[in-house]
């Protein structure tokens, strides 16, 4: 297991999940995920050298859909629930940065 | 920028090429893949990424990823989605889902016209963003004071096709796109229009010494055209070389193409965005074709254009790489021509015609038996050459208007009678007496003096015979009655 | 409304009674008694009553409307209901109505079924208490004082307070099963795949299952029967033929094969006394009705907590990215994009949203992805092996489904571990995908009600609901 989680990994992810902390939140959110991962490490019991990872547990493959067009959702409505809209789009503030 | 040499230098390139797939509708649901509808009218739950909303993987989708896979000799694979995470407003669900370590098409490669091949890495479905307008201030990212967003494209099928660093030019470069291009229109997997965004380019772009290691590698973003791709490859290629002869070092980034400037940029820092947690897609399954649909798939694919080079090639006695093979196929009238010269007709005139003659519409609607008669007509001396390119544009109208036109009819109507050799001598005699000075000059002339008034003759007889001449008989008969009379 | 679900539709069905009428007596049930138990966050008065409407005049026209006509159900909030708010109890989801419906919410109407309303649940299904609500908690009908369990405390309140016959809840690690253990009534988490997802909103999405909320057996498993099946949808949807489970009620228990987990019956595991005791007794009864029962051995289940908090946080990690105030819900405006991002996020989701989320970015992240993500998955697979063994020398496995009987509101929520080992018992069934319930059976030390859990392999819904009902009938 890797070292316990510090406040610079915990707002380390914090940014990366766009979360903004308190002081206070960072200290305690260390401190409380530390804790959770601390009891993570019960599993280091197990000898897990040859077991293939399972992520899913449903034992199916190859689900498609057919190419076939189906109802559009009215774009009136959308726009309706959205936070701002102009010209048929959704709109949103100054774009910072291009695409990564 | 300087104008360093680039001697001495070599410039490595691997292209990632991402072509919108030409399904009728998108990757994960049934909303359509349509270009150029109204804003956010192509859109449904899965589209814009609602909650609660789940992916469906598009069956046609997938097949024309076997199809890509099986055109650039890949190994067709089970693959895997994964989700990529990152936080970009054109996204809709803040991740993209993309195959990732298990991508379906693995290991093939694809043969220039030059007869090169280059290595294919992988390709890989993915689906597409939105698309962000910019509004206020110079309309640019930067200026921007607000952007609207349109979810029209996002979902659409991407397949990510990945080169190996194979490429060694700008040059070659853009003879990949163009071969894939026409692979992926041949095979009916995309529409290949660049300028519509269906086929749009990444570019990795290195340089060093011949024989030396791998040089450190930027990816250039942004290259919407073949042209661009040439001159982001050319700039690229410079600016590394200035900044390596200046005792620089590469730094590996992201750059930015700008068409005006005629430059790439340095991108933003990746230090912290490339963190992507990607982990398997766990709202799909893995996808795994069994071997009798790949074989299908096989089973129904044309024959690509490389192995219509191949052919045409040997029905006309030429090398696949001879420039009037590859643009005949370019034309898509391989086809034509190899009708024609299995009719009988002269291959070297058949191509002749294909690369000079028939760069128009409807070139295709000719059978290989009319072209092969108008040839012979022509090899027979009963057309000049210009009379048979007049007599194969009237061809090509009827073919236009639905019908096969009749050579021999044609010419006909148009007065294009072969002409006897009384008739020529007759006008090259009235042409000499009046050009005196010139024919005096021809007489005594070298090769290269006769080689500049052959034209000067051959222009003013064809005139005068209202270019029923054959130029070449013309040109024999000048030559003759200079050195024998 | 102390009447089943089963009842009112035959009675609804045969013209005795009016489907207005009874869902008129659901919603003056919750208008005289939620304002003290708060387990809806909507109400949906005038469209119930005008679905309701829409089945007498079914019923006049002599149409059939459908095996549970008139039965008022409540949905747990983090369902879409088209035009209907879906808040999943968080700020985030300020002002969404979704523009469709989830296919869950489709299937129930086509058999007849009204809904009468939203209900509470933890923040997007996040916690064991419904303490963790944008909205305020739930109580336990039984003791005010007392939480009803979560995340789906609102739906299993619900019935519970008699307000409805049927609920629906989502279960990810206990959702539905801890719930109904505290409040006293049954809950069914059916096998991955079983019921459509389709307009759930994920928590995480390879372990969430929307299963039924009911008073009886019976009654639970008609409400399965009425939303399980495929749906083109969802691709993890099963498409194996459906087996009519209500069918499989009065089979009894006679020479099934009963396995009592050892690892989820020890005291050392944080397992209260009573709770044992009840669950012994719940052995004892299938013993006495012809079942063999022996204890069994599931080594890696104990396990399966640390893998849940890894896998369940780094997938509501990742779907819980879209709320980013673009296209619906909360904004929180910014000069830039990003920063209007994380400002709605930062505003919009609670403490333990975030402490998820930061959770699961955590274990995703470049350089600890094998460490946490990769090794739970790892775990996930041997807890899968184990089961197997188990299911091939038994045919359902028994345990408690809560350690606990309901505790006091605001006694667990200041440490969240304490608050995750709740689920240890119900959590391996999500891991594996396999289906469980928990079915009433008695009383603690406290009075208040104790739930045994039954599992069994993928697709044993049938054998489960037998089971059930026999333990239902034991009490009788």
């Amino acid at each position: 297991m890797p070292a316990r989680i510090s406040r610079d990994d915990v707002s380390h992810v914090a940014r990366l999940a766009l979360l903004e902390l308190t002081d206070d939140e960072l200290e305690r959110y260390t401190e409380q995920l530390g804790a959770i991962l601390e009891h993570a490490t019960d599993v280091e019991a197990l000898d897990l050298a040859d077991v293939a990872p399972l992520s899913h547990p449903l034992p199916v493959q190859n689900v498609f859909r057919d190419d076939e067009p189906g109802d559009a959702l009215d774009r009136e409505e959308v726009l309706g629930q959205a936070p701002a809209a102009e010209s048929g789009r959704f709109r949103v503030p100054a774009i910072l940065g291009e695409e990564p | 920028m300087n104008t360093t040499s680039t001697s001495g230098w070599e410039t490595v390139i691997g292209l990632e090429v991402h072509a919108e797939l030409a399904t009728r509708t998108k990757l994960f649901s049934s909303a359509r893949n349509h270009f150029g509808s109204e804003p956010n009218t192509n859109i449904d739950p899965v589209s814009l990424g609602l909650p609660g909303s789940l992916p469906v993987l598009n069956r046609k989708a997938v097949e024309l990823a076997i199809r890509v896979g099986l055109a650039l000799h890949c190994e067709i694979r089970p693959s895997v989605f994964a989700r990529k995470n990152y936080f970009y407003p054109d996204m809709p669900k803040d991740f993209q889902i993309s195959q990732y370590d298990q991508p379906i098409d693995l290991g093939g490669w694809l043969e220039l016209p030059t007869g090169k091949r280059i290595g294919i890495t992988r390709a890989h479905l993915e689906e597409d963003t939105g698309k962000n307008t910019h509004v206020g201030g110079s309309g640019r990212i930067g200026g921007a004071e607000y952007s609207l967003i349109d979810y029209n494209r996002a979902g659409v099928p991407l397949l990510e096709i990945v080169s190996e660093p194979d490429i060694r030019s700008a040059d070659e470069a853009k003879a990949y796109v163009e071969e894939l291009r026409s692979i992926l229109v041949a095979i009916g997997a995309s529409d290949g229009k660049m300028e519509e965004g269906s086929l749009r380019v990444d570019c990795n772009v290195s340089v060093r010494r011949p024989g030396e290691p791998f040089g450190t590698r930027c990816e250039i973003k942004n290259v919407n055209s073949l042209r661009s791709l040439g001159r982001a490859v050319e700039y690229e290629t410079r600016r590394q070389i200035d900044l390596i002869e200046a005792g620089e070092k590469i730094r590996q980034e992201t750059r930015h193409w700008d068409e005006q400037a005629g430059r790439t940029t340095a991108g933003r820092s990746k230090e912290n965005s490339e963190d992507y947690r990607y982990f398997p897609e766990p709202d799909l399954v893995p996808v795994v074709p069994e071997a009798a649909w790949i074989e299908e798939i096989r089973a129904a694919l044309p024959l690509l254009p490389a192995d219509r080079r191949h052919r045409l090639a040997a029905a006309a006695g030429l090398v696949h790489t001879d420039q009037p093979v590859i643009v005949a196929v370019q034309r898509g009238l391989d086809g034509l021509a190899i009708d024609a010269i299995d009719a009988g007709a002269d291959a070297t005139r058949v191509l002749t015609h294909v690369e000079h003659n028939l760069a128009v519409d409807g070139a295709e609607l000719l059978t290989g038996a009319v072209l092969a008669e108008l040839v012979g007509m022509e090899m027979g001396g009963a057309l000049t050459a210009t009379q048979a390119k007049t007599v194969l544009a009237e061809l090509v109208e009827a073919a236009r208007a639905g019908a096969q036109g009749d050579p021999a009819a044609i010419a006909k109507a148009k007065g294009f009678e072969a002409m006897d050799d009384s008739a020529i001598d007759g006008a090259i005699a009235e042409v000499i007496a009046a050009s005196s000075d010139e024919w005096e000059r021809f007489k005594v002339g070298d090769a290269k003096e006769r080689g500049k008034l052959t034209g000067f003759f051959v222009g003013r007889i064809m005139k005068a015979t209202k270019g029923k001449a054959d130029g070449k008989v013309v040109t024999a008969k000048l030559n003759a009655l200079a050195d024998g009379g | 409304m102390t009447a089943t679900a089963l009842s009112l539709a035959g009675a609804v069905r045969s013209g005795e009674r009016s489907a207005r009428e009874v869902v008129q007596a659901s919603l003056d049930a919750i208008a005289a008694r939620d304002g003290e138990i708060h387990a809806f966050n909507t109400v949906t008065a005038e469209r119930a009553l005008a679905a309701a409407d829409r089945v007498d005049a079914r019923i006049a026209a002599g149409e059939d409307p459908g095996p549970l006509a008139g039965v008022p159900v409540a949905l747990k909030d983090n369902l879409c209901t088209r035009g209907v708010a879906t808040t999943c109890s968080s700020k985030i989801l300020d002002g969404w109505d979704p523009p469709y419906d989830a296919t869950v919410v489709s299937r129930l109407a086509g058999a007849g079924a009204i809904v009468v309303g939203k209900t509470n649940l933890d923040e997007f299904a996040m916690g064991s208490s419904t303490e963790n609500s944008a909205f305020g908690p739930t109580r336990n009908p039984h003791d005010l004082t007392r939480v009803p369990g979560g995340s789906s405390g609102g739906s299993a309140a619900a019935v519970a307070a008699g307000f409805v016959p049927l609920s629906l809840g989502s279960d990810t690690g206990g959702s539905i099963r801890q719930p109904a253990a505290l409040c006293g009534v049954v809950g069914v988490k059916p096998t991955y795949g079983r019921v459509s997802r389709y307009g759930l909103v994920a928590f995480a999405s390879s372990l969430d299952q929307i299963g039924p909320f009911a008073a009886t057996v019976a009654d639970a498993a008609a409400c399965y029967d009425a939303i399980a099946g495929w749906d083109r949808l969802d691709s993890t949807s099963i498409t194996d033929p459906l087996e009519r489970t209500s069918a499989a009620l009065g089979r009894g228990v006679t020479g099934l094969r009963v396995g009592v987990v050892a690892e989820m019956t020890d005291e050392r595991m944080g397992i209260a006394p009573d709770v044992l005791a009840r669950t012994r007794a719940a052995a004892d009864a299938l013993a006495s009705a012809g079942a063999t029962v022996e204890e069994v051995s599931v080594p890696a289940a104990i396990y399966g907590l640390s893998a849940y908090y890894l896998i369940a946080p780094a997938e509501a990690s990742s779907n819980l990215a879209r709320f980013d105030g673009v296209r619906f819900g909360l904004r929180v405006d910014a000069p830039t994009t990003a920063e209007m991002q994380r400002a709605t996020r930062t505003a919009g989701f609670g403490p333990e949203v975030k402490r998820r989320i930061m959770l699961g970015t955590y274990a995703l992240s470049a350089g600890y992805y094998d460490a946490y993500y990769g090794k739970a998955l790892k775990v996930r697979r041997l807890i899968l092996r184990d089961f197997e063994a188990a299911y091939e020398r038994f045919d359902v496995l028994l345990s408690p489904t809560s350690p606990t009987t309901a505790f006091e509101l605001g006694t667990k929520t200041n440490d969240p571990l304490t608050m995750y080992l709740n689920d240890v018992c119900t959590i391996p069934s999500n891991l594996v995908g396999h289906p469980a319930l928990s079915v009433p059976y008695g009383t603690g030390s406290d009075g208040l009600p104790v739930g045994v859990q039954v599992m069994g392999p993928a697709l044993s819904e049938s054998l489960l609901f037998q089971v059930a009902a026999a333990l239902e009938g034991s009490l009788a």
